[in-house]
């Protein structure tokens, strides 16, 4: 006889092996190479040295001694009249703060003024990630929570643009930034998103990330309205390889206010790391240095949390906690914080919704800086965290916890209406201004489609072409809006224009702007009063509702008008006559079949999808297979599986008694078994099939004559049933109790098969 | 008029009558009407001087000292041309110039031309650390 092989693995790691979770690589912590969130032994001790009114040393760097960052973080952000009080208090201490409900954030505030990075990053190392999301749900800047879509495709196509931009505008999206993938194509995108973000509405802030200068130009011409690419680096060398220094990203970000745009700076943990320059820093703490620098340079706010660096800062233990931390870094420092959960950090969709989750519950400015609002290989940014296809769970999620999350069911027609819209504005200012003229089967293509596999629409090339014929001719949105009035797209230039006006105020500027129904608020109309229950952000009644219109819901008239759509037809195939009151048979061969009280009157279709008429000649088929006579008897007394078991089973001249809910739970009872020990339960009904129910009254006989009985078995692939079912499930047996009468004896039913498959048991 | 403070943000709504854009014409005169007239260019739809100032005010007045004091820098940015601005931001870009002089000959032009005095004292400061830092050839 052969011996078995010596096992050499337990085949769970091959099921492990096969999980998209084993797409993500991790990375051993390494602080020497940079592989270090929170603590490397190259940080510095925080410190600071105050001498006639300068600094002396900063973190453990001498004045003289100090880099370009030291040199602006010290001149900038550093308030000597704060540090003095706010380094002498212990990291413990300002630590407690930061989760104490009684201290104002404003306070806070007040105090990191006078913080160093080391410091900075050593308070917020000593919270755990719970007390990170509290923190930062207590220190954000704005009250309202907001998000950021990315709005792009792969063909570059404005019409698609126009339709997404409406889509996500919609949706709720606070801003919306596109990029290119091929950059010369950038007036064309900006033109089309801009002109699809004021359909139906007005008041999405807009940017087209491009190179620096050509950003600036779009600015200037008015199609978009912020900036976000200014980038920031923790490490001297990484800033001057990126091309700039503290100086020049300073510069750039007065010349972005001198121009009425919007401004945020970018940073996050990996950036540095990714740039080979790291210093053997830890992460917290580089990005630390990248905060304060942004404090100081006066821009109102960043986006941070990983962002491109994300992915590699997901490998490194704690890497979604330090994410965190930055965050909080930077609203402590009173910036407005876009926190990341932008570049998809994991193929495991577990890990994305744990990384999403601190977020929507605690709020952010842009809980998103950068939601994928298209279909992921749409995502000229590459894909996001959350992407088209996930957009419906992230709905869910805000459902599920009561949290805003920024967006909002949108109903498809109003879907499928603003992306016509769109589309026909886009075509009319394309053609008015004598860019393009698409067809109408572009138009229908790009309206329907998905996503841009799905189009026929301009060649890149054309695109191109539209792009520099924008450019050269020096077009602004004074031109858009006045071909979008001269075609009769009146709404929509109105709303450019509105959008467009709010440079000349420059409310906008200011920290944590965005525009809710046509108003602008910010940090400071709209400050975030967290004090304790009961204050700071909380849905209100008009708020919930709109986050809690999913679509396809399930009620009771829902359900009752499912199962109608059944009546006729079972109608058709079964009439059951009920004579008299069920009395107990005598005969030992008899299986008695107890349905419930709805069962055939207001409910005709198992949860599985079966006709009740086919379950019930199936039942009886298989008790005449085992020898056995089946009689059938309607239970009003109950509507539960094992009672209706158990008093059939009472009622059978054998003991053996069937009991069938009209959603097609079964069970095989015994009149001498405790109610809820019985002999045979089909608890599964949505994956119960015919040739169950026929093999279920098959045994019933086989029970009743004594004989040896084999169990049916419903193979269950471990499907969520509850999740698909149980509202449906709970919706049903609630018709059924609504039918029950505890004093109502069990009636005997003639059942007449009068269907053709039936015709046997006539 | 009374210049604009942290009570009346948001000053497009408060102060519609008389926020003007560069060429002077006030929020409430830009309209869809005016626009398809041809009466309002780009230009009208720029911010002025007086507007970010006022912003800087409302920064400061809030605590945000160091947000006040970019506007301040934007503020003498708006009448410096385009060209002038990314010129001055690529002579701030690591090795682009090569000597300390070339950066406070900027400095001096800004200060001089469009009275860009925080502007041209920032940039001289940049300069400094620059050569500290040794981004110059000399």
């Amino acid at each position: 006889m052969d011996t078995p092989p010596a096992p050499n693995r337990w085949r769970r790691y091959s099921d492990w092996d096969e999980r998209p979770l084993r797409l993500d690589k991790f990375a051993q912590e390494d602080a020497a190479n940079g592989f270090a969130a929170f603590k490397s032994p190259s940080d510095p001790k925080s410190d600071i040295q105050i001498s006639q009114g300068r600094i002396a040393s900063m973190d453990g760097v001498l004045v003289h001694d100090f880099d370009m960052i030291d040199a602006f973080i010290a001149e900038h952000h550093l308030d000597l009249e704060i540090a003095p009080e706010a380094m002498a208090m212990t990291s413990d201490k300002l630590a407690q703060m930061l989760v104490d409900m009684h201290v104002p954030r404003a306070e806070l505030v007040r105090l990191a003024r006078g913080l160093t990075p080391a410091k900075l990053a050593d308070v917020v190392g000593r919270l755990n990630a719970l007390e990170l999301a509290f923190a930062y749900s207590k220190m954000r800047p704005r009250k309202t929570p907001g998000n950021q879509a990315h709005v792009t495709n792969a063909k570059d196509d404005p019409l698609q643009l126009a339709a997404d931009a409406a889509v996500a505008v919609g949706l709720g999206f606070d801003e919306l930034e596109t990029t290119m993938r091929v950059s010369r194509n950038s007036w064309s995108n900006a033109l089309a998103c801009v002109v699809g973000s004021v359909v139906g509405r007005w008041g999405a802030l807009f940017q087209c990330s491009s190179e620096e200068a050509e950003e600036l130009r779009i600015g200037m011409a008015g199609f978009t309205s912020y900036a976000e690419t200014v980038s920031v680096y923790g490490t001297e060398k990484s800033f001057t390889d990126g091309d700039d220094t503290p100086w020049s990203k300073a510069f750039l970000v007065a010349a972005y206010a001198s121009r009425g745009i919007k401004a945020r700076c970018t940073s996050g943990a990996g950036a540095e790391l990714l740039m080979g320059f790291h210093e053997a820093k830890s992460l917290l703490y580089l990005e630390a240095r990248c905060l304060c620098l942004q404090r100081g340079m006066g821009v109102q706010g960043t986006q941070n949390g990983g962002i491109d660096g994300a992915p590699l800062t997901a490998t490194i233990p704690g890497g979604m906690r330090e994410m965190m931390a930055e965050n909080l870094l930077a609203v402590w420092l009173d910036l407005e914080c876009a926190s990341g959960n932008d570049a998809r950090a994991t193929e495991s969709e577990i890990r994305v919704g744990a990384k999403i989750m601190p977020y929507l519950i605690a709020g952010s400015d842009f809980i998103c800086s950068g939601f994928g609002s298209i279909l992921s290989y749409d995502n000229s940014f590459n894909a996001s965290l959350f992407n088209a296809e996930e957009l419906e769970d992230y709905l869910v999620l805000q459902r599920d916890f009561e949290a805003d999350g920024g967006l909002t069911p949108l109903p498809e027609t109003t879907a499928l209406d603003l992306r016509t819209r769109a589309v026909d504005a886009l075509s009319a200012v394309l053609e008015e201004l004598e860019l393009a003229h698409p067809t109408p089967q572009m138009k229908a293509s790009v309206i329907v489609a998905s996503g841009s596999r799905e189009t026929q629409t301009f060649s890149i090339g054309e695109v191109t072409r539209i792009s520099e014929a924008i450019e050269s001719r020096n077009l602004s949105v004074i031109d858009v809006i006045r071909a979008l009035a001269k075609r009769g797209f009146v709404p929509e230039a109105q709303n450019l224009l509105n959008l467009v006006k709010l440079r000349v105020s420059g409310d906008y500027l200011q920290t944590s702007a965005i525009v809710r129904n046509e108003h602008v608020i910010s940090a400071i109309n709209d400050p975030n009063d967290y004090a304790g229950p009961g204050t700071g952000y909380r849905l209100s009644e008009a708020r919930r509702d709109e986050i809690i219109g999913i679509r396809d819901t399930l009620g009771q008239s829902e359900v009752l008008s499912a199962q109608a759509r059944h009546k006729k037809a079972e109608s058709k195939r079964i009439v059951y006559l009920e004579t008299e009151t069920a009395v107990e048979g005598k005969n030992s061969s008899e299986v008695v079949i107890g349905i419930s009280p709805a069962f055939g009157l207001q409910l005709f279709q198992t949860t599985g999808g079966l006709n009740l008429s086919e379950v019930l000649n199936c039942l009886v088929e298989g008790v005449e297979s085992g020898g056995g006579k089946a009689r059938v008897v309607r239970m009003y007394h109950t509507a539960d599986t094992s009672f209706l078991g158990l008093s059939a089973a009472k009622l059978s001249g054998s003991g053996i008694g069937i009991g069938i809910q009209a959603k097609g739970t079964a069970v095989i009872h015994s009149s001498d078994r405790l109610p809820h020990n019985n002999l045979e339960l089909f608890s599964n009904a949505p994956i119960t099939t015919l040739e169950h129910y026929r093999a279920l009254g098959h045994n019933a006989a086989l029970y009743a004559f004594k004989q040896e009985v084999e169990p049916i078995l419903v193979p269950t692939q471990g499907e969520a049933l509850g999740a698909r079912f149980h509202a449906q499930v709970a919706l049903i047996h609630a018709i059924e109790t609504g039918l029950v009468d505890p004093n109502r004896a069990p009636a005997e039913v003639a059942l007449k098969f009068t269907g053709k498959k039936a015709g046997a048991h006539q | 008029m009374k210049a604009p403070t942290l009570a009346d943000y948001p000053l497009s709504e408060s102060q519609d009558d008389s926020i003007c854009g560069p060429r002077g014409v006030p929020l409430n005169k830009i309209t869809l009407a005016a626009v398809t007239a041809g009466d309002i260019e780009i230009e009208d739809l720029r911010i002025s001087r007086d507007a970010l100032l006022a912003q800087a005010r409302i920064a400061r007045a809030t605590g945000r000292e160091t947000l006040a004091r970019n506007f301040e820098r934007g503020a003498e940015l708006i009448n410096v041309p385009q060209e002038v601005i990314m010129q001055t931001y690529e002579m701030l870009r690591p090795g682009r110039v090569h000597s300390k002089s070339a950066l406070v000959a900027q400095a001096t032009l800004l200060r001089n031309e469009y009275g860009a005095a925080l502007i041209a004292d920032f940039i001289d400061r940049a300069a400094k650390v620059y050569q500290q830092r040794g981004l110059f050839d000399e």
